[in-house]
């Protein structure tokens, strides 16, 4: 009996330390076992795919290589390639700033939307990246109307009397605040509104104060009037759909069937029917003698598309937090407004990155469908202008791959963007 | 350690509740709660779950509503205006089974929030409050840390800190060890013993039957939405009257 028991029984009298693994199991080794070649079927099918690249790079290889990039025409570019396989990227280099800035927009002026472009990337900079000094705000805060000063031209005076109508509404606002929300957002609006009709009477005549030459909505085009549209579409969808979002959620029923009827309606409409809504039909619905532009209808149409579904999401995200988080927030007596902003918000929005960044990038791409309003956009400028030119009547793949380009290189950097973004709010270190 | 039943309790009233009920929908979850907390009381809540013991304390700083009856925090009467809500609430601490600390703010954070925006106190002052109190419930160093890095016994400390940076006058605790291993369920016990020591007003529901008997003046057993019985922790435990509580004590202390 004592000799079973004493193999049984064991003591360790010392840790082991930790081992390499074998060499089969560990660097490139592995790495190709495990991804290319762990099985019958993996390994077909890594030389199918192997053989579909390698046939890609052969054909498509010596279209790039032999493109033409400065001719005067399409004929010109067949003639030269003599039937050989190329590209004909003349129309890139001979109709870029088409693609860039339409058609009608003074080439001499090409600096202004440039300009604004590059102030867009500083003053997009502390919004994107937390880390940066918080006094580049400032410039956020001036884009706006420095942008639009740019873009349309005209005095300095009109951007400049609307910034100083929202900083007098604000402050207005700031000090009713205290007797309520409410209050304190009408008293603000109502300075505004007097700021700017003082002066605007005020520089009514003085047009020609430090004057850009003036440039029309309809003179507006190519890539930068996808990019006008949608910078300003995401920027302000994303405050409203965060205020249709929290009033879905809201226990006052007015608030709450406003912004349900309002989602629900919006997302049950095909974008196309609110752009042409906006481009034919509004224009019935007010006064003759208005005239509003057809760059703001746009911009309010896919603003409102948008914003119901970044409503949406963010309700998802809302609807993910533990309820803890809530209560936790009402027994330490912070308001609805501090909870939200200080504890619901910031989480729920961080839970919302990639369906917000599923919106926006949606929303970008979808600028494009204004060229169906007859707005020459960059697709706008491919189909219309310059196809219909009679050099490059039927350059196809050279224009809209340029276009896909544009796209793709936006569009991949805001996804990137977002899952820098993730990787920098998680929190949780599982 | 010391015996904490003999601490003076005053006779200011802190929390009276009077005939209050409570419904979910159909269910009558709370029956006439008459309940009068002294100044400096430490009171532990046991019962079955289901019993309504969270939703009583709950409805105390009024994450519950209650439907009939009056409840008196403090001196202020708690309806349903905001103002007095949001007066009672920064003045009763609450420690939650799941600590519910808020994940995207370091601990330093989570303490300082409240004291910072509801209490207005500037962040150099409100940091060293929370410095203090972390101190107190000796976890200093995780203060740059966040949540999701600490154990569970370490978040309830932080959990329970982050409610005294507020100096409440009231501390409610609603199953506080229930979510954690044995060896952590110590540390947070031996915190909330040092906070009773001190004198603060407990309301306490848990079934760690130990804390009971060494830190309450009075424990409070309820079943089916009613107070069953309630008496000083010897008498109660030594010497049950009610079948219900006889049955439940044998149950919780059998094994």
């Amino acid at each position: 009996m004592s000799d079973t028991h004493s193999q049984l029984a064991f003591v360790r009298t010392e840790m082991l330390a930790q081992k390499e693994p074998p060499a089969k199991d560990k660097g490139a080794v592995k790495w190709v076992r495990t991804n290319l070649f762990s099985s019958w079927s993996n390994t077909i099918l890594t030389l199918v795919a192997f053989y579909v690249i390698v046939k890609l790079i052969v054909s498509a290889g010596p279209w790039f290589a032999n493109g033409l990039w400065d001719t005067n025409s399409l004929s010109e570019c067949r003639a030269i390639l003599d039937g050989a396989r190329g590209a004909c990227f003349s129309v890139l280099s001979e109709r870029w700033q088409q693609l860039l800035f339409g058609i009608a927009y003074p080439s001499d002026q090409y600096w202004r939307p440039t300009l604004a472009f590059v102030i867009m990337l500083v003053a997009a900079a502390p919004v994107l990246f937390v880390k940066l000094p918080r006094i580049l705000l400032v410039v956020t805060g001036l884009f706006p109307f420095v942008a639009y000063w740019l873009l349309w031209g005209g005095t300095f005076l009109t951007p400049l009397v609307s910034l100083i109508g929202v900083i007098a509404g604000y402050y207005a606002f700031k000090n009713v605040e205290r007797f309520g929300f409410v209050l304190g957002l009408g008293a603000g609006v109502i300075v505004a509104a007097i700021v700017w009709k003082i002066g605007g009477a005020l520089t009514a005549s003085m047009d020609d104060v430090l004057a850009l030459r003036a440039v029309a909505s309809r003179d507006m085009g190519g890539y930068m009037l996808n990019m006008m549209l949608g910078v300003v579409c995401i920027s302000l969808s994303l405050p409203i759909g965060i205020m249709l979002a929290l009033g879905r959620q809201s226990h006052m029923p007015i608030i709450k069937g406003i912004s349900v009827v309002f989602i629900e309606f919006i997302r049950g409409v095909p974008l196309i029917t609110l752009l042409f809504v906006a481009s034919v039909v509004l224009a019935y619905f007010f006064p003759p003698e208005t005239n509003m532009d057809l760059i703001l209808r746009v911009i309010i149409m896919i603003t409102m598309f948008s914003s119901a579904y970044i409503a949406e999401v963010i309700r998802g995200g809302l609807a993910a937090l533990p309820k803890g988080q809530y209560e936790a927030a009402d027994s330490l007596g912070l308001d609805y407004a501090q909870a939200m902003r200080l504890i619901i918000l910031p989480q729920a929005l961080k839970i919302s990155i990639p369906g917000i960044v599923n919106v926006a990038v949606g929303l970008f791409k979808d600028t494009t469908l204004v060229s169906v309003i007859s707005m020459f956009d960059l697709v706008g400028m491919i189909r219309g202008p310059i196809l219909a030119s009679t050099e490059w009547n039927g350059v196809y793949w050279e224009l809209y791959g340029f276009a896909a380009l544009l796209f793709f290189v936006t569009c991949y950097s805001i996804s990137q963007y977002s899952q820098w973004l993730e990787r920098q709010l998680r929190t949780d270190h599982r | 350690m010391v015996d904490t039943t003999q601490m003076t309790v005053s006779d200011e009233v802190a929390i009276s509740i009077e005939k209050m009920n409570k419904w979910y929908g159909q269910f009558h979850v709370l029956r006439d709660i008459d309940l009068t907390v002294y100044r400096g009381e430490r009171i532990v809540i046991a019962g079955p779950s289901g019993s309504g013991k969270s939703t009583l304390i709950r409805c105390i700083n009024a994450l519950e509503e209650h439907q009939a009856g009056k409840i008196v925090v403090d001196g202020v009467h708690l309806t349903s205006d905001l103002k007095n809500i949001d007066a009672i609430r920064s003045e009763v601490g609450m420690c939650f089974q799941h600590f519910n600390l808020f994940p995207h703010l370091t601990i330093l954070e989570n303490c300082t929030l409240a004291p910072i925006w509801v209490r207005k106190i500037p962040k150099r002052q409100a940091e060293e409050t929370a410095m203090h109190f972390l101190e107190k419930v000796k976890i200093p160093d995780q203060a740059h840390k966040y949540p999701g890095q600490l154990s569970g016994g370490q978040q309830q400390r932080v959990a329970i800190a982050r409610s005294l940076c507020m100096k409440p006058r009231i501390m409610l605790f609603d199953e506080p060890t229930s979510a954690l291993d044995p060896e952590m369920i110590k540390e947070v016990l031996d915190t909330m013993v040092e906070l009773a020591e001190e004198g603060m007003t407990m309301l306490c529901v848990t079934h760690e039957m130990g804390f009971a008997r060494q830190v309450a003046n009075r424990v409070i057993f309820m079943d089916q939405g009613q107070i069953v019985e309630q008496n000083e922790p010897e008498e109660f435990f030594n010497n049950p009257q009610s079948e219900r509580t006889k049955l439940f004590l044998s149950q919780i202390l059998g094994h």
